[in-house]
């Protein structure tokens, strides 16, 4: 095994510049702080450009976006919501099935702020070790959700749900809301590496059914450049997602990473000094992939 | 082998047995958490608290449409499911908008769409808490709730009693009539005392409710548009042949004789009486 470099990404940075090699990270933040902005420039600014959180909220007085898990769990609970509701949630659901479901954790949700600092200390203080909580804890919890939301006829997350929580804190006050947030700053720093968002976290695992079929994914295209730095693997918030698709060509694994739990965050490619990957599609590679196995199966 | 079956088995029954616990907690938090505080009041047009949970995405568009910032949305130590609607009625009530713009913004129908007249809202219902320290029971007359409602003289009117302690005056009773009041709070809003003597209540607090096998006499008679009950036949006096009663009491007189001993002029049956 090659030596793991303290700091990944040194090696992009060198290769690529400092911008290059944060590039994806940069657009992420920007798009978390961006979406979290246009929400608060109402009650800050008075400028209405959207009006609601992220369980529901309405555009320009036309478009409605509606959080497809919290109406499940209200569908669970045996209310028929309005049309309002029912079209924003087809809008979000086809949305995240073109982009990845799991886009919604890296891209917009704000407890991924929360968390990746979590991580990024962690690994900055060398901290390991933890609870081991497997990470198929969320569907779990996904399907108890819905379980007890029927049950109890109640929308069950919402009332524990730290992801709207803290969204809907910040733009409509948090009192001691915070001691959630920092209760999951903790758990994610000392308990266990990348534990909210990777292991518990419900709203994840229900966009992550959404990312089954999703049409945007990452692709080691170059995987053959790969010198094993494992700079992506250090990263990545998910990497048990990347190990088939970048090491998997012998097996005959395609390039595309196809799990659901890919957040589409393109760390990877943002700490890859050999440009081993890129966006694409689930299709774009595929055929490629599969002739190129054909190829080689036929010798 | 053996080890890692044993292990794969290890870590799926924690796995159910941490995930069972954590749903055993959410279920009975979630049956907590309709117990509403008596001073929390939902908007207009909100379903039942129960059916609300269900229904609500906390998504605060009817607190933004709120033009007056009465509503607000839970917050984590507020004891009121997080991220749902309410107001207290003594902090900011209920204006009632004509147009009902929080109904008209809430995409679920956790706020019924149903409701267009505002009139028939029913937040909550208003009751004189305390009628000890309530000015006008005391004689004064301060009538503010009453004069202040939106609805006066339907949900509040003020009814005339004798006034026992001073014996020579009036005591006006703000009273509250539930099938018109729509629990706004503007009468627990602008209530002069410290702490208001009128408040709006959730109506499963503030009201009763007979057996449902209860009938109101004077009701059913007005529905029917008679008597319930057979009347009773025509009285008759068994009276000696010939003789008539006579209703000054004087006693029985002859049939047909309609002189009576009073005159149409009261003085001259006075003259008349007390000549010797």
């Amino acid at each position: 095994m090659t030596q793991i470099a303290q700091q990944p990404g040194t090696d992009a940075i060198a290769a690529k510049g400092w911008l290059l090699a944060h590039r994806w990270l940069l657009l992420r933040r920007a798009s978390q702080l961006g979406i979290l902005g246009v929400f608060l420039l109402g009650p800050w600014a008075g400028i209405w450009i959207v009006q609601g959180n992220l369980n529901a909220s309405l555009t320009l007085d036309i478009l409605p976006l509606t959080d497809p898990f919290v109406l499940l769990q209200s569908l669970a609970a045996r209310h028929v919501p309005e049309l309002t509701a029912i079209s924003g949630a087809l809008i979000v659901t086809a949305f995240y099935v073109l982009v990845g479901g799991r886009a919604y954790c890296a891209w917009v949700c704000p407890v991924n702020i929360v968390t990746d600092t979590a991580g990024w200390l962690r690994q900055r203080l060398g901290l390991t070790g933890g609870t081991r909580v497997t990470n198929r804890t969320r569907y779990w919890l996904c399907g108890t959700i819905l379980l007890v939301s029927a049950v109890t006829g109640i929308i069950t997350w919402e009332l524990v749900n730290p992801v709207s929580m803290l969204h809907r804190g910040l733009i409509f006050g948090m009192s001691t809301g915070w001691a959630v947030i920092l209760g999951i700053f903790v758990f994610d720093l000392f308990v266990s590496r990348r534990g909210w968002c990777g292991h518990l976290c419900p709203v994840g695992a229900f966009y992550s059914v959404l990312g089954r079929v999703a049409v945007l994914r990452v692709n080691a295209a170059r995987r053959a450049q790969c010198n094993r730095c494992m700079d992506c693997i250090q990263v990545c918030p998910e990497p048990q997602v990347l190990k088939a698709p970048l090491f998997g060509a012998d097996e005959g694994s395609g390039s595309i990473i196809q799990s659901p739990n890919c957040t589409n965050c393109g760390r990877c490619i943002d700490v890859c000094s050999r440009d081993v990957f890129q966006f694409g599609t689930r299709f774009s590679g595929n055929a490629e992939t599969r002739l190129q196995f054909a190829k080689e199966t036929q010798r | 082998m053996d080890t890692t079956r044993r292990r794969f088995i290890g870590d799926a029954a924690r796995t159910a047995g941490g995930v069972a616990l954590c749903g055993l907690g959410l279920g009975l938090y979630a049956r907590r958490s309709t117990s509403l505080p008596a001073q929390a009041l939902r908007p207009p047009g909100a379903i039942t608290e129960s059916e609300f949970l269900a229904a609500c995405i906390r998504c605060g568009l009817c607190v933004r449409d709120c033009p007056y910032d009465t509503l607000q949305l839970a917050q984590f130590d507020d004891d009121i499911a997080i991220g749902t609607p309410w107001f207290n009625a003594r902090n900011i009530p209920c204006e009632m908008c004509e147009d009902i713009p929080c109904v008209a913004a809430c995409p679920t129908g956790a706020l019924d769409p149903a409701l267009t007249d505002i009139d028939a809202a029913r937040m909550g219902t208003a009751v004189l808490v305390d009628q000890e320290n309530c000015l006008n029971y005391l004689g004064l007359r301060c009538d503010v709730c009453y004069r202040v409602c939106p609805l006066i003289d339907e949900a509040i009117t003020i009814e005339w009693q004798h006034n026992a302690r001073s014996g020579k005056h009036s005591r006006l009773l703000p009273t509250v009539h539930a099938d018109a009041c729509t629990g706004c709070g503007k009468c627990e809003y602008a209530c002069v005392l410290e702490e208001a003597a009128i408040k709006v209540l959730p109506q499963r607090v503030a009201r009763g409710a007979g057996g449902r096998h209860y009938r109101i006499g004077w009701e059913e008679k007005a529905q029917a548009g008679d008597s319930l009950v057979p009347a009773d036949p025509e009285h008759r006096y068994n009276l000696p042949e010939g003789l008539d009663y006579d209703y000054a009491g004087e006693g029985l007189i002859r049939e047909g004789d309609t002189a009576t001993p009073f005159a149409a002029d009261p003085l001259e049956t006075l003259n008349r009486e007390s000549a010797p």
